[in-house]
């Protein structure tokens, strides 16, 4: 399947669920250069535009008594503040267009990611690894300008016993270091299942025009399956999105507040 | 990077692992965060602050006014209470007054009443005196002049004055 | 001939490397469900606890996902 599934008119069903997350230029079948106009680059522009449609122009009226786009934009605004605010502190507010934007880029590429036909950015491990990697940069240089050699007692547990610190040191360390691993495998692993899994079930859609008896059965069920799951990925763009956020900010407390 | 895009075509193994393709996407995605972050702290997040802030203050202020308004509506309830309790003060006043006065016109009435009555009363009681004096000599004398007129019949001679003292000791009884 | 048995052997794996997905569905459906459990004795505490609910939903499910990436990995990248 790996290498000959590609051939142009075979009978049967057709599975390529992962065909939707290949790079294509958008012009002409060239090479994909850095600087080529590529399906990320046109989903990356949607994004921005989304984000620029309802946090600027839904926002033009600056109404006291906000329109339906402001109560929307008023809402991510408070759940991103408040979420910086609970968790990291005070302090973390400095970061709070910082940690804005990646919400507001991971949740606006998840769902736009969602369109039929569309290309989800963030499911590619390049994208959410250079997100995570910002990240993991930001609170360990944070961390370290804050409080200087004083960041290496978030390894040190104090409150543990004196003979187990050094192992706990260790696993802190190696926790550490596999932060931005999981930050973005998780998110770019949750979009790619959620997005396979819609494809596979596509692919069993068309059984109908193959056969008609087992089509009558696994047709209806597939598209109602397409619909449920389909459900559960809005529901995952959101969430994958928070999460994503959240950890941000517990490791940014983390940077700001090292003693446990 | 180009040179390797053609040697692992990308219709093989996982597009997520097609290394040809990373510079390009790393490339749009920081192009995309920076425009955004641009949005967000020159435009965006300030403009919402503002509004938010806007809209605190308006709350604010309107809070206010209706804690305001609120007093003053209490202060004109107790003004209010205040009048209708003056008002029943004085009317029960002037209630208390007119039954005082009526009942000392009625207390002088009944007395001025009652001296009338004693009087008529004193003077019935002299008339009946008078006249039951008048009756008692009226009997005596019908009495003496038939106790005379007795004896006379029965022969005897009537003295006059054994007549009265006789009758006068019957009278008596 | 013996490239089939590798590509046999990656799917083998693959299939293998999906039963850890159930691990996450079990460890995700634990959390959840003791959130719940903890949530009905103490309701008002459960809301500053949500943000606490998803991290640990995360961390459960990213273990899944890893699995579900090895399996990936042995389809395609193999």
């Amino acid at each position: 399947m790996a290498t000959d599934a590609h051939g142009a008119a075979e009978p049967g069903l057709v599975f390529h669920p992962m065909d939707q997350f290949m790079v294509k230029p958008l012009f002409g079948d060239g090479a994909v250069g850095i600087f080529t106009l590529t399906n990320v680059t046109l989903w990356m522009a949607l994004t921005v535009a989304a984000i620029f449609a309802l946090l600027v122009m839904g926002t033009a009226g600056r109404a006291t008594i906000p329109s339906r786009t402001q109560s929307i934009a008023e809402l991510a605004y408070d759940f991103v503040r408040k979420m910086v605010e609970d968790v990291a502190g005070k302090d973390g507010l400095k970061f709070f267009p910082y940690i804005m934007t990646l919400f507001l880029f991971i949740l606006f590429a998840n769902m736009l990611g969602l369109l039929p036909m569309a290309f989800t950015t963030t499911s590619h491990i390049a994208v959410t690894a250079v997100l995570a990697m910002m990240v993991f940069l930001t609170v360990t240089i944070v961390g370290f300008v804050r409080h200087g050699a004083g960041f290496l007692s978030l390894f040190w547990v104090s409150s543990a016993p004196l003979p187990l610190r050094p192992v706990l040191a260790l696993i802190e360390v190696i926790s550490y270091f596999v932060r931005p691993v999981s930050h973005s495998i998780r998110l770019a692993g949750n979009m790619m299942a959620g997005h396979a899994v819609v494809k596979v079930f596509a692919a069993f859609a068309p059984m109908i025009v193959i056969s008609t008896g087992i089509g009558l059965l696994v047709t209806p069920l597939s598209i109602l399956a397409i619909a449920t799951i389909y459900a559960l990925e809005l529901l995952v763009a959101f969430i994958q999105a928070y999460v994503f956020t959240i950890l941000t900010c517990v490791y940014l407390k983390d940077a700001l507040h090292p003693h446990h | 990077m180009a040179s390797e895009a053609q040697a692992t075509e990308s219709a093989t193994g996982l597009p997520q692992l097609d290394f040809s393709t990373f510079g390009n996407q790393i490339f749009w995605l920081l192009v995309a965060l920076v425009v955004i972050y641009f949005i967000l702290s020159r435009v965006a997040l300030p403009r919402i602050a503002a509004v938010l802030a806007e809209r605190q203050g308006s709350i604010t202020n309107d809070l206010a006014a209706a804690e305001d308004l609120k007093a003053r509506a209490v202060e004109a309830e107790e003004a209010y209470r205040q009048a209708l309790a003056d008002a029943r003060a004085e009317a029960q006043k002037i209630v208390a007054e007119t039954k005082a006065a009526i009942k000392a016109d009625l207390d002088r009435a009944n007395e001025k009443a009652n001296q009338e009555i004693a009087e008529r009363v004193a003077e019935g009681e002299k008339a009946l005196a008078e006249i039951r004096a008048s009756a008692l000599d009226a009997v005596r004398d019908v009495a003496k002049d038939v106790a005379a007129e007795l004896v006379t019949v029965m022969g005897g001679k009537a003295d006059g004055r054994s007549v009265t003292a006789a009758v006068n000791a019957r009278m008596k009884g | 001939m013996e490239g089939d048995i590798v590509q046999m052997g990656a799917y083998i794996g693959a299939g293998l490397a999906c039963m850890g997905m159930g691990g996450a569905a079990v460890g995700v459906g634990n959390v959840a469900g003791n959130f719940l459990a903890g949530a009905l004795r103490n309701p008002s505490a459960a809301g500053g606890q949500t943000a606490t609910l998803f991290i640990g939903i995360a961390f459960a499910e990213a273990l899944g996902i890893f699995s579900f990436l090895v399996a990936l990995l042995l389809m395609f990248a193999v």
